[in-house]
């Protein structure tokens, strides 16, 4: 049996590896696999907050997935026709700037995920997974009704956003992006999980009565935890949209955020790197698998099963039974 | 002034009613022992002083405030710290975890607090599931002594505990009595350990107050009567 930190560090070795590996054996198609699996890793790297640490399920995070989406493909459309987003009361333009676009794709998804999360905080349980569904629905036919930007046919991004000081273009700088980023969140997370109000979301996760007779508001830090959550998530979305230079309803719909609970408990749930487990997972079935065969998904849920029947923890639960970091 | 003021309440599970008129004084500092045998309210009281369950009449006032349309978090943040029976700490986080969850700013902090109680000092790194009982109760306190309250509330604090492990928790208490300024509201099946720590007392019987006053009062007849000791 491993430690958790020593398979921590192998895992995020091995997601580099891969890559530099894909540049230097000239297929460039390594590179955008692990790229892929980097960004689904950030977007459950952000649900595992609101999933592990609180315990809060939610089938909706396609919606702040897809909102991060949205912002770079909007943001990025505008720029490419030179037309203003808007001109009345003040003119907006578009932006072909990664860090600008970031910065309003996590704005946008926390804002979404404030007005969800304040509404869906209420209940909890099997009515808060049907509540937050039902936003993330609303949100894909939001999107699905929106013909200035493609409706159903979604946004192109002709050519991909930028990055000062990096060619986006080529693969290996887009993926270095993306992996700072996936560790940047991962630092927060693990910030987050030992900090007082990290040990307090778990503490109300086990009990809701035996926080409130210590002073704390069950509320409030599910809603500050949801909206953190949310906004990890968008971030993931604003990559993904650049990394396939497109985005649609599809980026928003129930499947993709049933995907993200995958995800977080094939790796494991609440284990810090339980999301990049299972999003390398996913991409490697997801390719190697999808090449023999369409019905691919049998085989993942096969693994869902496995995993869900005998590895309590996830992959990271088992591989590290009886040891503890 | 007294600190908390339990005024006649009457608390209510659904259609059956079960306090009937309950009232307590505790001034700052005091200890106050509630006593009462087993079913007659004593839990009961305590939840409705903490807000987990509501009123259906009297009042419960906190350093002179109304708290009856407060939520229970609110209750905690004003300085009402609980230790409820049966333990109850967060299984899963360790001991410093648990400790660090709950601290509030004030005097109490993790080191004076593990100086109360020394064996949580060397368990720190250890998840409070699987501390022994007495250990377990150690936390619960020390927890609550962590959001810095002015009044410590303990239920049943050494119920189902070894001898010895009794006498450490009541020598704590003493010494939070005789070194700091915390009032306590203590509820306990042992007569001859409240002696020793409480000023007064109040004996609860099928849900209403049926005697209070100084613990030294307490004669032989009213024990009887009501505790059965």
């Amino acid at each position: 049996m491993i430690r958790e930190r020593h398979l921590n560090a192998l895992v995020l070795g091995a997601l580099l590896a891969l890559p530099l590996w894909g540049f230097w054996a000239e297929a460039p198609f390594m590179i955008t696999l692990a790229t892929r699996a980097a960004i689904l890793a950030l977007a459950a790297v952000g649900l595992n907050l609101a999933l592990g640490l609180g315990g809060l399920v939610s089938l909706g995070h396609a919606a702040f997935f897809g909102v991060g989406g949205y912002a770079a493909g909007i943001l990025a459309l505008h720029a490419q026709s030179f037309t203003p987003m808007m001109t009345w009361p003040i003119t907006i333009q578009g932006t072909t700037s990664m860090p600008l676009i970031w910065l309003v794709a996590v704005v946008a998804s926390a804002l979404a995920a404030l007005g969800i999360g304040a509404l869906s905080l209420r209940t909890s349980g099997v009515y808060f997974i049907m509540i937050t569904l039902a936003f993330g629905q609303m949100l894909y036919y939001f999107a699905v009704a929106l013909p200035a930007y493609g409706g159903e046919d979604g946004v192109s991004i002709y050519v991909r956003n930028a990055f000062p000081g990096l060619n986006t273009l080529r693969p290996l700088p887009f993926f270095a992006i993306c992996y700072v980023l996936l560790g940047l969140a991962l630092l927060l997370s693990w910030r987050i999980s030992v900090s007082p109000f990290g040990l307090a979301l778990s503490a109300a996760r086990q009990s809701e009565a035996r926080v409130r007779t210590v002073g704390i508001e069950p509320y409030r830090l599910r809603l500050v935890a949801f909206v953190i959550s949310g906004a990890i998530t968008g971030l993931a979305g604003a990559l993904f949209a650049d990394l396939n230079r497109f985005v649609s309803p599809a980026m928003l719909s129930w499947h993709l955020s049933g995907e993200f609970i995958v995800l977080v408990v094939l790796g494991g749930v609440g284990r810090l790197l339980g999301p990049v487990v299972g999003a390398g997972l996913f991409v490697f079935l997801e390719h190697w698998l999808g090449g023999v065969s369409d019905h691919w998904m049998i085989f993942l849920g096969a693994a869902l099963l496995l995993v869900v029947l005998f590895a309590r923890g996830g992959l990271i639960g088992g591989l590290t039974a009886g040891s503890r970091s | 002034m007294s600190l908390l003021s339990v005024e006649d309440i009457c608390v209510a599970y659904g259609p059956s009613q079960a306090l009937f008129g309950v009232s307590i004084e505790v001034g700052p500092g005091e200890v106050m022992a509630l006593m009462g045998r087993n079913g007659m309210g004593k839990t009961t009281t305590i939840r409705a002083i903490c807000r987990l369950i509501g009123l259906s009449g009297g009042a419960v006032r906190f350093d002179g405030r109304d708290m009856a349309s407060w939520p229970a978090h609110r209750v905690a943040r004003a300085g009402v710290g609980l230790v409820p029976e049966g333990r109850r700490c967060f299984a899963p986080l360790t001991v410093e975890e648990n400790l660090i969850a709950a601290a509030r700013p004030g005097e109490w902090t993790l080191p004076r607090t593990v100086a109360l109680f020394p064996r949580l000092g060397e368990r720190l790194g250890q998840r409070a599931a699987s501390l022994s009982g007495g250990e377990q109760q150690m936390l619960a306190i020390a927890r609550a002594l962590m959001t810095n309250p002015r009044l410590l509330i303990l239920d049943e604090a050494t119920e189902g505990l070894a001898p010895v492990v009794r006498q450490e928790i009541w020598a704590a208490l003493r010494r939070l009595k005789e070194e700091t300024g915390v009032a306590i509201l203590v509820v306990d099946k042992s007569l001859r350990e409240l002696a020793t720590i409480a000023d007064r007392a109040v004996v609860i019987e099928r849900g209403s107050t049926v005697w209070s006053g100084s613990i030294r009062d307490l004669t032989g007849e009213v024990s009887e009567r009501y505790l059965g000791v």
